[in-house]
Order: structure tokens, then C-alpha cells, then sequence
């Protein structure tokens, strides 16, 4: 909401340079720099511990860094809490599904739509009523096809149903930025093509940072990859140049 | 569904509101007791079952608001509850919103400690200085008046006032569940992170939602104090915090009028148990009877006393409602 006109044709939306991380003596990043742009998907892919979800948390305000800085919209927002960041256009998935189980499909998305609409002190209105919330769970629901399932507990949706309502949830703030931790985890075959299909026409409209593990759709998906060892970046480039990259290989795609 | 829970609220409203034209004095009074203590378990219900967060200091704020009624009236003329009712409300909420700003800072179970420090706290100030009365507590001359319409000394004028209270702070509570602001506190207890994630500053939410309800005990303070007319410092004792607690879960947290039935359930199984014709001289050991109900119900209603109904069905059904969606 802050500052989204001033930058709207601004190519680079998200923006993290030399973001350390330490704990304790464990260095979790050390001087990463990362840049998300409009209308392309960044993957970042990595081993396990290689600090990938350690710098979605990061960029997206749920920890600070040791050392480094986050700039979202051309706007210095190191020092921003995780919620402020959100309203101002970062909308970030988890790892694991972090749904409100026992929520409505629909009401699990008009609460996070009512993110952008808070007003808590119309207390005596009920919030079914509330046109803007109703309005865009409407249409998140209805993109991410779970129309069907709306009035289902959410808890009772399948795995990959679940991952659908993540996204949905996260569009449902209106985000400029998504930061989006291994979306495809544990989807099957048909599930993994909608939901690629659904990142692929988001795209336009979004910078998109895509954490994952399937390396097929990370190459067929990204418009840039970069690849993460021990905290730290080891190459950053087009996907068909990292797939040449004899350091990635080594490194990572060899171990396959 | 929502019909037949908005009946049987009406229900019991309706049996409240006849029950002093079958009742001689002595049940007035118990039941006026009970409604009081019903206000406060609903204030703890929102903290508890609708924000998730279980404060274990709910009695500070029910004390507070007894000793301001009893410290603000004057011993000549008898206040007008105009004033002196939202004062004392004020004067929970106060401290209700020091307590929280400090110890919403922390999570789980040391939320839970810090409460009970701060309610002690507040106990051992009443108790050791000059300003409680010590002990011995203090009494309340003169009871609180509204003009020439509501005289509070009268018994079955303060039963009236008291329901009326009690209906009040039900409707306003059920009206804030469901909007804006109870929905986010919903969305609080379901998960906290989530929230964060999706751009709610969590917590102004809960400061909010916690001095509201140091509020809604403070009002139950008050009536309580002019009830009695008497405070004494176990008013704020952690007891007392403990005994709403098992209100709620008795009735069935996350349900409004669960905590209306927890504070009847309790009530009556506290008089069951303490009931010499019932249980003869081990009437004396009632904590131990009561203790052991609240033990088995508990075991029995893992849904508490709201929960009654959808168990009977699903038994009967064969089938589980696990599906059911919790708005």
C-alpha cells in the first residue's frame, strides 16, 4: 500500500544485499545479495541447511539479519517488523502448511483479504459483511480453484489442497513480492502442473521468489536461478548457465 | 445449528429473568452470585477461548474493580452508579492494560506465570498496606444508587441490575466475535505466526482484547462488591483465578455461553459437594469431592458441557463430526 506508485514500473520490487546471519558462532548466511524483479521467477535452490528458508524468514521480517539490508519498493525496511512489511506488498508462503485448520477454506482467506482491511474498531460490524475481505477471498478462492471447497474446515483439505489455500491466502493480501518456501512439496504429478500453471500467470504481475526442491519444474519455471551452499551464494545466473556451471555441479546437481 | 444455540441462550436468559418469582431470598442471592461470576468467566472466555491466551490473574482485575467501589463511594451519601460503575470498570481496565503491555511480551507458559505474579502482586498490596484494610477487608456502607430508579441495596433490584449486566456484556461479546476484531483474535489463537505473516500487528490485537476483558472482570468486580457489600483480599487471590479457569473449560472453552453453564456447573457442584444432607460429614471435605468432578467431567467432556449435545449425537449417529467448522 505505502509507496506502490512511485516504484510500480520499477523493475526490481525486492531487494536483500550482503544479509548475514549468525547464530552463535553458526553462520547461517554470510553476504547474501538477492534481487526479485517484476514478472519473473527467482528460484533459489540449495541442500538442506544451505540457509534457504533462513533468508525467505529474513527478507520477509520474521527474523532480523546480523548484518545486511532488505529494500522492498525502493523503500529501506530492515528495521520494519514482519506485518508492516506484509501490508506494504511482501506476502510470503510456508514450508510447512500454516493454515487456520479449523477455519472455513473461504474464511481462511477472507481473514488474511482483511489484512488489508483491518478497522477493528467497527466492532459492532460483523465481518461477513465486510464487502472488501468477502470480495477478494471471493477471487482468491475462485483462482486457485477451491470454489468447490469453500465451506469446508480447512483442516480437511488434502496435502496439496493445502498448498493451493497457502497461495491463495498469500494472494489474498494483495502482494506485490511473493516469497513462496517449496510450494510444491509432496504434490503429486497433476497437482505440481496446476499449481506451476498458476505460479506461470502470476508472474506478470509479481516478483516471485521460489524456494524448491524439484529440480524439473525449478528449471522449467525460473527465469533465474541462484544456488545456495553453506549460507552462502555460489552462482547466480540464467537457468541454462547454471546447469553448465561445473561449480553447481559439484556442488549441488551432482549429487543427483 | 445456530438456531437452536441462540434458543437455548434465550432460554436460559428467559429462566433468569423468572426465576426470582419462584425463588425466596436465599436463592436471589446464590443465583445473583452466580451471574456475577458468569460475567467474569465470560470476561476470561475472551481472553482464553476466543484469543488463546490463558491468563492465570483474572482475579486482579475482579478485585480491583470490588475495592474501587468500595474505596471510591463515600461513607455519607450513596454514589451514583452513573460514575462509580465505570470507574471501577476503568480501574480494572487500567491495570489490566500495565499487566498486559508487560506480560504479552512473553508466550505460553510464562504468560501464564506472569499474570499470576502480577495478580499476586496486586493480592500482597491489599493484603500488607494500610490502603486494603488488611485482611480484614472492608465494607461498603452506603450501596450504590441511580437517582431515584435503581436502589442497589435492594436484593431483587440488584438481581435485575446484575442480569441485565450479565445479558449486556453476553450480546457485546457475541457482536465482537464475529466482527473484524474477533475474527483477527480467532486468527490469533489459531496461529499467531500466520497472522503476523499476513500483515496484523498481533500485539495491539491482544493489548486490546486484554484490557477489554480486565474490564468486563472489573464490572463483575464492582457488582460483586455491592452484592456483599464487603471486599476482602481473597477476592484476589490465585484461587479464585483458578476457579474461572475450571469455569470456562467445565463449559466448554471457545463458546460464549460455555462459560455461562461452566459458572452455573460450578456453582452447583460446589454446593452439591459442600451439602451436609448429601454427603453427611464429608461435606467438610468438599474441595476433595469437587476436585474429583471436575476430574471426571473433564475426562468425560473433553468438549466441556457445551460439547454434550454433539457427543450424544455423534454416539447415537455412529459418526464423527470432525468436519465442523468453528467460525
Amino acid at each position: 500500500m505505502t509507496n506502490t506508485n512511485t516504484n510500480a514500473n520499477a523493475a526490481t520490487l525486492l531487494r536483500g544485499q550482503n544479509i548475514t546471519r549468525r547464530w552463535g558462532g553458526l553462520v547461517a548466511l554470510d553476504g547474501v545479495s538477492i534481487e526479485l524483479q517484476r514478472g519473473s521467477v527467482h528460484a533459489v535452490i540449495g541442500t538442506n541447511g544451505a540457509g534457504k528458508s533462513t533468508l525467505i524468514n529474513i527478507l520477509s521480517g520474521e527474523i532480523p539479519p546480523s548484518s545486511g539490508s532488505v529494500e522492498l519498493l525502493g523503500q529501506d525496511v530492515t528495521a520494519w517488523q514482519q506485518p508492516r512489511r506484509a501490508r506494504a506488498g511482501l506476502g510470503r508462503s510456508y514450508q510447512r502448511n500454516t493454515i487456520y485448520p479449523t477455519f472455513s477454506v473461504f474464511e481462511n482467506c477472507r481473514l488474511a483479504a482483511q489484512a488489508t482491511a483491518q478497522k477493528p474498531w467497527q466492532f459492532w460490524q460483523s465481518a461477513q459483511s465486510c464487502d472488501v475481505s468477502c470480495g477478494i477471498a471471493e477471487q482468491v478462492v475462485a483462482r486457485s480453484g477451491l470454489t468447490d471447497l469453500r465451506n469446508l474446515a480447512a483442516g480437511l483439505l488434502s496435502h496439496g489442497q493445502k498448498r493451493q489455500l497457502e497461495i491463495a491466502m498469500c494472494l489474498a493480501t494483495k502482494p506485490q513480492v511473493l516469497l513462496l518456501d517449496e510450494p510444491l512439496a509432496g504434490m503429486g504429478a497433476e497437482e505440481t502442473e496446476r499449481m506451476l500453471a498458476m505460479l506461470a500467470e502470476l508472474k506478470a504481475e509479481h516478483a516471485i521468489l521460489l524456494v524448491e526442491h524439484d529440480m524439473d519444474a525449478v528449471f522449467r519455471i525460473a527465469d533465474r536461478v541462484t544456488v545456495m551452499v553453506n549460507g552462502a551464494v555460489i552462482a547466480s545466473d540464467a537457468p541454462a548457465a547454471i546447469r553448465s556451471n561445473p561449480q553447481v555441479q559439484t556442488a549441488y546437481l551432482g549429487d543427483h | 445449528m445456530n438456531h437452536s444455540r441462540t434458543l437455548f441462550v434465550a432460554l436460559c436468559f428467559a429462566l433468569l429473568a423468572l426465576f426470582p418469582l419462584v425463588s425466596g431470598s436465599y436463592g436471589i442471592d446464590f443465583v445473583s452470585k452466580i451471574m456475577v461470576y458468569a460475567i467474569l468467566a465470560l470476561s476470561l472466555e475472551l481472553l482464553v477461548g476466543t484469543t488463546g491466551l490463558i491468563c492465570f490473574g483474572q482475579a486482579a482485575f475482579f478485585g480491583i474493580g470490588a475495592y474501587a467501589a468500595v474505596l471510591l463511594s463515600s461513607d455519607s451519601n450513596p454514589s451514583s452508579i452513573a460514575w462509580l460503575l465505570p470507574a471501577c470498570v476503568l480501574a480494572a481496565s487500567a491495570y489490566a492494560l500495565v499487566v498486559g503491555a508487560l506480560s504479552l511480551r512473553t508466550k505460553g507458559v510464562y504468560f501464564i506465570m506472569v499474570t499470576l505474579a502480577f495478580a499476586q502482586m496486586a493480592y500482597y498490596v491489599v493484603h500488607d498496606t494500610p490502603l486494603g484494610g488488611g485482611t480484614d477487608g472492608i465494607y461498603l456502607t452506603l450501596k450504590p444508587v441511580l437517582g431515584s430508579l435503581i436502589d442497589l441495596d435492594k436484593a431483587l433490584t440488584l438481581y435485575g441490575f446484575i442480569l441485565a449486566c450479565l445479558l449486556l456484556v453476553f450480546v457485546g461479546l457475541a457482536v465482537l466475535n464475529r466482527s473484524r476484531f474477533g475474527r483477527a483474535l480467532a486468527g490469533i489463537r489459531v496461529n499467531e505466526q500466520r497472522m503476523r505473516a499476513t500483515g496484523f500487528s498481533t500485539y495491539p490485537y491482544k493489548l486490546a482484547a486484554f484490557t477489554v476483558s480486565g474490564g468486563i472482570a472489573g464490572l463483575a468486580g464492582f457488582l460483586f462488591a455491592v452484592k456483599d457489600g464487603y471486599v476482602n483480599p481473597e477476592m484476589m487471590s490465585w484461587h479464585l483465578s483458578g476457579a474461572v479457569l475450571i469455569m470456562i473449560i467445565l463449559g466448554g472453552l471457545g463458546h460464549l455461553r460455555g462459560a455461562l453453564v461452566g459458572a452455573f456447573a460450578f456453582a452447583l457442584l460446589q454446593e452439591l459437594f459442600k451439602s451436609e444432607a448429601v454427603f453427611g460429614a464429608f461435606a467438610k471435605h468438599w474441595h476433595l469431592g469437587l476436585g474429583l468432578a471436575i476430574i471426571a467431567s473433564v475426562v468425560v467432556l473433553p468438549r466441556g458441557l457445551v460439547g454434550l449435545p454433539g457427543q450424544i449425537r455423534a454416539r447415537l449417529l455412529g459418526g464423527k463430526n470432525a468436519g465442523e467448522v468453528t467460525l
